[in-house]
Parts: structure tokens; C-alpha cells; sequence
């Protein structure tokens, strides 16, 4: 039997194919973002806009976008930091790092949350130290940004640890040879080269800072206008019976996670000798 | 510049890569470091180029002890295997880089490096090249892309890991004439690592041949090939036919093999080139098995009457009939005789 290439196959196993794809990404993926949007506008656009700009829809839009953007950063750094020492160095405890680092994807957000209360609590293990010395880290914004910090730390990592490895250290060996330091190495040689990987793994920690609901959920106290992010403020929306609010805040929350894409697209055609360059 | 390796040892986890290597490499000269696979060669490369560190020993530029200096310090020009070109980079800035990263005080002007670059893209041949990406080339112009970026720092020492180890053959014949080309031009004192006997002997000032970290030879094509100093050398550098037995009465006898030696009594192992195998009357007999006519040679493959396979280079005027099934009476112009310790 000869080799026949995809391009072979007869029509009907291509038709079959596509339109099985077609139909899944169909129900599991337009259709839901359409409804959102759709129930949104139900009663107009005004209506919409109007529960959007409401004090506790605002509180909530800046808190998750205040989330976000200490989340974000915070990864760049150690998710760079990490790989690259996972990546490109032997040392002792390497194998407890990578595990570690996977920790958030299986553990539960819930729970987390919890460990978090456990913690930091005014039952838990510094809760008096705390109260004592008026920090609040529970029921109050920096424990927001703590559980957020802990689902959403594998993010950036786990996307450049397998890049940088294929990668190797040639590149940074040819660097050091030809005299450039180890700063210098870093900002030219490796992360140039991780770029893709990188905005990638900010993409996706970005949209899971924004849309994380159960860790947060556990360690915000749901105070409206102050400790309330926008997944927990469609909740308490829809569980008011407030359908038009909830989905405006819903859908406003997609078109932030559309922008991202957006930005991403645009980033890739500034730059397209680097598709050329084959990553 | 003189480099000069002392007692370098070095260990990766239990097994020593390294076991008391000395070589001393002249100013200006080419140096091949030979041997097969796990002999330590590349490990000797990258101790001298300051991305290993020796365990034990010293490795010092002219007088300078440079041991534990970086790679950076060093001022030497690296190409890696697999060339380890910057991928994301232009050719062009990919030869630049080395005098990029320099400290503003110590970088030359713009427009001083742009004239570096062309330079150096003239003499690697790729001449208006500089502004295609890495994967835009073929693999003997990346390799021409990486020499020309190790030289642009104007390295004391050039080092090359196989250099020509991706290349298809007929790439790696012109690129190794290139390779001497080139050397002669910077009169940079240079070191390369191969696998290759004949890539190593063509090219080369000097060789080392390196087996299970030790180096057991240092000379001259001509000298490892026509002196080898020991059994490993006989046999990884050239071809040869291989005798185990001994020596009796200024006979050395294997089977039914027997060559006139002159040679103390003992068990002895015998190498012998095929080329030094000559037709003689009085001869030990092997019957032909095989026979490859190219050219003014005529190789031959035979075995002898106790059933071991040689291998027989002879001129065509010297060969007389030649045809499979007919028995050859032979013996030797040169015989290479050692210990039968390995």
C-alpha cells in the first residue's frame, strides 16, 4: 500500500472531521460566549452600561484589574527566574522545585483559599500577631492578591521550563565566550528567545487572575465595593436575580480576556521575521 | 600564544573524563584534538575555553594562569557543534554580538563594528548575507556564519567542537579547506576537536589523539601515522590489519601468519597497513576474497590460511594477476609492534 498523505484523504473523512470540529467548538465555545453577550443586551444597551457603572461594579472592575496587574508581574519574574534556573542549571533539590511549582494546578483553589484563612485568620497561626499589629490579610485585599499569586503561579513557569530545556545552553555559552556577562546574557540571548513562551504564559495567567473565583472566593468575605472581584460580583448578582447585571459584568469580563487575544495578535505581526525564525 | 594544559584531571559524577591530560600548544599552530567518542576531547576543548573546570591541574595563556578564569576573560573564540547561532539575531548582528556586549568605554563605534562585520562576512564568503536569520541559511553557511562571529573579538585562541560533524561530506571537504584558509589569514592559534582520522590528518599541524581521558600521542600527521606511539593510536589512525601473537626467534607468528621482526622474544600484537603489505615468494599465503579496483590502487580483501580477514592495498604495477579465489603469498615492508597490554 502506498504512503497517502492528509491531503488524500476522501472528501468525506475530511467533511466528517471538520464539521465535528465545527459543531464542538460551536457548542463549547461560541455558544456560550454569544449568550453572555446576548443576555447582556437583552434589555438594550443601556441597561447594560448602566450595571457596569454602578459603585460596586467599578469597585470591582479595579480590584480585579488591580489583581491582574500585581499578578502578572509578579510571574514574569518568578516564572523567568524559575525556568531558567530549572532549565539551565544542576542543582541540588531541582526535582522538590519543578514539583512545588506544579502544586497550585492540584491542589484546589478552595482549598488553597483555606490555607490561606488557616494562616492568616484571626484563628490562625498569626491571626493575633496580625490583628495585634493591625494588618488585615484575610477578608481584605492582600489576601485577594495572595490566593490570586498562588492558583497563578505555575502559569508563566510551566510554559518556559519545557522551552528553555529543548533550547539548551548553547546559545549562553556562546554568549559567555564571546565576553558578555550574565545579565547581559540573560536580557539578549535567553529571553528573546523565550519571548513567545512568555507572552503565552502571561496570557494565561492573566486570564486566571481575572476570572479566578474559587481560591478568592474562600479568603475575600464578598464585601461589596471593597473586597469583591468581578467573578464574585457576577455571583452575587445572579444569585439576586439581577440576570442583566450579572451578564453585563460577565461580559465585560470576556471582552477584557478578547482584548488580551487581540493585543497578543498584534504583538506577533509587529514582530514576523520571528515566525520566520521558526518560533 | 602558548597554551599550556598541566595535569588537568576532571570527573563527571564517578567516571573521569580527564585523567591527567599535559599537552603544550604552540603559538599560530592548527591543533586536532582526535579520538573516539568518550575519550575526553570535547571536555579538553571546553577546560580550555573556560566552560568546564578542571578538578585538578592548570591551564595557563603564555604564562597566565587562566585555570579558573571565566570564559569571558579568557578572549577566545568558540565553535559549537551545532554552531549555537543566535536565533532570534540577523547574521549580521550575530558577528556583532561579541563586540555589542562590550562596555561602552571598551565598544568600537557603530559604524567601526558594521565595517567588522563586513569584513569578517567577506572572509567567511557570505558577503551580503548579514541580514538573513540563522534558519534562512544552509548548514555549511551557519558554520561559516559561527566562525566569523568566534573571530569578531579577535580571540587569542580559536576553539572548535567538530566543527564539520553536521556536514554532509562534500560541505565538510571545502569548508575544511576554508578552515585552513582562514587560519593562515588570522594566524590565530587554533584547536579543533574531531572524530575524524582523515579530517584530523589533513588538516592539522599537529594532532593529539585522546582515548579514555588520556592523550597517548602528540605529533605531526606524519609522525602519529608512520610512529604511532602506541597500539590504540596504530589502529584509530589509519587503516591497518591487526595481529595478536608472539614473537620467537626474530619471527613473529599468528596462526599461520608469520613475519621476519626484529624484536626480543614475547607475546606481541602486530599492526600492520595494508599499504605495507607487499607480494613476496617466500611469503605467508591468503587467498583473495574480495577485490575493489579504483584508480591506481587495488584493494583487496583476504584471508589467511587460519581464517583471518586482512585488508591489502596494492599499486596496480605491482599487483600482477589479481582475481578472487587466487592465494597471494605476502609479507610486510613495515611491521608496528606492541605489548599485548591492550
Amino acid at each position: 500500500m502506498s504512503p497517502r498523505s492528509s491531503t488524500q484523504d476522501p472528501w468525506w473523512v475530511r467533511a466528517l472531521v471538520l464539521s465535528l470540529v465545527a459543531v464542538f467548538l460551536g457548542l463549547i465555545l461560541v455558544l456560550p460566549l454569544v449568550s453572555v453577550f446576548a443576555e447582556a443586551l437583552r434589555q438594550g444597551l443601556g441597561p447594560a452600561l448602566e450595571a457596569m457603572s454602578t459603585p460596586d461594579a467599578t469597585a470591582s472592575i479595579k480590584l480585579t484589574l488591580l489583581t491582574a496587574a500585581v499578578a502578572v508581574p509578579f510571574n514574569i519574574v518568578f516564572g523567568v527566574a524559575a525556568a531558567w534556573a530549572v532549565a539551565k542549571h544542576e542543582f541540588w533539590g531541582k526535582s522538590l522545585l519543578i514539583s512545588l511549582i506544579d502544586v497550585p494546578f492540584s491542589v484546589s483553589p478552595v482549598v488553597a483559599g483555606l490555607i490561606y484563612v488557616l494562616i492568616f485568620g484571626s484563628h490562625g497561626w498569626f491571626g493575633s500577631w496580625l490583628i495585634d499589629h493591625n494588618i488585615k490579610i484575610i477578608f481584605a485585599v492582600p489576601g485577594i492578591m495572595l490566593a490570586t499569586l498562588f492558583v497563578t503561579f505555575p502559569f508563566v513557569a510551566r510554559e518556559l521550563i519545557p522551552l528553555m530545556q529543548e533550547q539548551g545552553v548553547d546559545e549562553e555559552e556562546a554568549a559567555a565566550s564571546m565576553g558578555a556577562g550574565g545579565w547581559m546574557t540573560l536580557w539578549r540571548v535567553t529571553t528573546p528567545n523565550i519571548r513567545w513562551g512568555l507572552l503565552y504564559g502571561v496570557l494565561l495567567c492573566n486570564a486566571r487572575a481575572m476570572g479566578e473565583f474559587g481560591a478568592v472566593s474562600v479568603v475575600s468575605g464578598h464585601i461589596r465595593g471593597l473586597t469583591n472581584t468581578m467573578p464574585l460580583h457576577v455571583e452575587i448578582l445572579y444569585n439576586e436575580y439581577d440576570f442583566v447585571g450579572a451578564f453585563s459584568v460577565a461580559a465585560l469580563l470576556c471582552l477584557l480576556s478578547i482584548l488580551t487575544l487581540i493585543l497578543k495578535g498584534l504583538l506577533e505581526m509587529l514582530q514576523p521575521q520571528v515566525r520566520r525564525a521558526g518560533r | 600564544m602558548t597554551i599550556s594544559i598541566r595535569s588537568v584531571e576532571k570527573q563527571f559524577a564517578r567516571y573521569p573524563a580527564l585523567r591527567g591530560v599535559s599537552l603544550e600548544v604552540q603559538p599560530g599552530e592548527l591543533l586536532a584534538l582526535l579520538g573516539p567518542s568518550g575519550s575526553g576531547k570535547t571536555t579538553l576543548l571546553r577546560i580550555i575555553a573556560g566552560l568546564e573546570f578542571p578538578e585538578a591541574g592548570q591551564v595557563a595563556f603564555d604564562d597566565q594562569d587562566v585555570t579558573f578564569a571565566s570564559a569571558a576573560a579568557r578572549k577566545v573564540g568558540f565553535v559549537f557543534q551545532q554552531y549555537a547561532l543566535f536565533r532570534h539575531m540577523t547574521v549580521a548582528k550575530n558577528i556583532a554580538f561579541g563586540l555589542d556586549v562590550r562596555k561602552a568605554k571598551d565598544r568600537p563605534a557603530r559604524a567601526e563594528i558594521n565595517r567588522r562585520v563586513e569584513e569578517l562576512l567577506g572572509l567567511v564568503e557570505l558577503g551580503g548575507l548579514g541580514g538573513r536569520y540563522p534558519a534562512q541559511l544552509s548548514g555549511g553557511q551557519r558554520q561559516r556564519v559561527a566562525l566569523a562571529r568566534a573571530l569578531a573579538v579577535s580571540p587569542q585562541v580559536l576553539l572548535l567542537d567538530e566543527p564539520f560533524g553536521a556536514l554532509d561530506a562534500t560541505v565538510r571537504k571545502s569548508l575544511r579547506k576554508e578552515l585552513r584558509r582562514i587560519h593562515n589569514a588570522t594566524g590565530v592559534t587554533t584547536i579543533f576537536v574531531t572524530h575524524d582520522q582523515e579530517e584530523a590528518l589533513d588538516l592539522a599541524d599537529r594532532v593529539a589523539i585522546l582515548n579514555q581521558g588520556s592523550i597517548e600521542q602528540v605529533g605531526t600527521p606524519q609522525e602519529v601515522y608512520e610512529q604511532p606511539a602506541s597500539a590504540f593510536v596504530c589502529s584509530f589512525v589509519g587503516e591497518t590489519n591487526r595481529f595478536d601473537g608472539a614473537v620467537s626467534g626474530g619471527r613473529f607468528v599468528c596462526g599461520s601468519v608469520s613475519l621476519a621482526v626484529d624484536c626480543a622474544d614475547g607475546p606481541k600484537t602486530a599492526f600492520v597497513r595494508p599499504h605495507d603489505l607487499v607480494v613476496a615468494p617466500d611469503g605467508f599465503e591468503a587467498q583473495i576474497v574480495r577485490v575493489t579496483a579504483q584508480g591506481p590502487v587495488i584493494q583487496i580483501e583476504a584471508q589467511t590460511a587460519s581464517d583471518q580477514p586482512i585488508e591489502i592495498s596494492l599499486a596496480r604495477q605491482d599487483a600482477g594477476s589479481i582475481a578472487v579465489g587466487l592465494t597471494l603469498r605476502l609479507a610486510a615492508r613495515k611491521i608496528h609492534l606492541f605489548d599485548p597490554a591492550d
